[in-house]
């Protein structure tokens, strides 16, 4: 993988550009500091790493499996939250357990549905394929031939946003 | 009957699906650095997808780490747009 990249359209560039935005945008909401308390830092903390997935799996947009189901997790997230800081919890709770049951029962329907394909799997990987379901996004309804295709896309997405991530954090660090 | 007809229709698929099953495992074998070094090594697949599921897992952490880093490095700068323009040009 080639490390130096003068291409403004690659996805390198594109993830780039997108996370020093959103750590701008995070920096400029409220500067930490020495009286923050553990659960701001924390906050902080999480906000970066969303925006770190976010930004990626924007970065990559719909064309993959992964990316809609983490984009579409995030989003559903941040969603709920908002809604249940404006104080309308029972109203959340109905529409999130109906969104989550009807969701469930989707997902239900494809993997009883892709079962039956598991047991032609070559070399009975069906264990190893259910751990790789769980930590690709979106995997839980993809037959292994996609499931296998994604997790390709996905490493190489994941190594790109760590390769960015580490170079701006020892940029910042450089003071 | 339809019993007889879809367990023939499976084996056809798994027939044309295994070699592209092994063919998708071999290119994950390329992306994982604990495997890479073994490509002239038969590596089962099972293996390749127990490597691959501990290397998202540590690639989630290493996700983790860094934003735990940034968020303490971020509280200790300042003029975060010129920063942020020099990183930019630095990466493109």
């Amino acid at each position: 993988m080639d490390l130096q990249t003068s291409n403004p359209n690659s996805l390198k560039s594109r993830f780039a550009t997108r996370f020093l935005r959103a750590l701008n945008q995070i920096n400029a909401r409220k500067p930490i500091s020495s009286s923050s308390s553990p659960g701001e830092i924390f906050q902080r903390y999480r906000r970066i790493k969303v925006a770190a997935d976010m930004s990626m799996a924007y970065s990559v947009r719909s064309r993959r499996t992964w990316s809609r189901a983490t984009l579409w997790r995030l989003r559903t997230r941040s969603r709920r939250r908002r809604l249940a800081s404006l104080g309308r919890r029972s109203s959340v709770k109905t529409r999130t357990t109906t969104a989550a049951s009807h969701l469930a029962a989707v997902v239900v329907e494809k993997t009883s549905h892709g079962k039956e394909n598991k047991e032609d799997d070559g070399g009975g990987v069906g264990v190893e394929a259910e751990e790789l379901r769980e930590l690709v996004p979106g995997g839980e309804s993809m037959d292994l031939c996609n499931l296998l295709d994604e997790t390709a896309h996905y490493i190489k997405c994941l190594t790109t946003q760590v390769q960015v991530m580490r170079t701006i954090a020892n940029l910042y660090s450089l003071e | 009957m339809s019993g007889r007809r879809s367990r023939s229709k499976q084996s056809t698929v798994s027939r044309i699906t295994d070699d592209q099953i092994a063919d998708l495992v071999s290119k994950l074998q390329q992306l994982i650095p604990e495997l890479r070094r073994r490509r002239f090594d038969k590596v089962s697949s099972s293996k390749v997808l127990q490597e691959t599921c501990n290397y998202i897992r540590s690639l989630h952490r290493e996700v983790e780490d860094l934003s735990d880093r940034l968020s303490q490095l971020l509280a200790s700068t300042d003029s975060d747009s010129d920063q942020a323009a020099i990183i930019r040009s630095l990466l493109m």
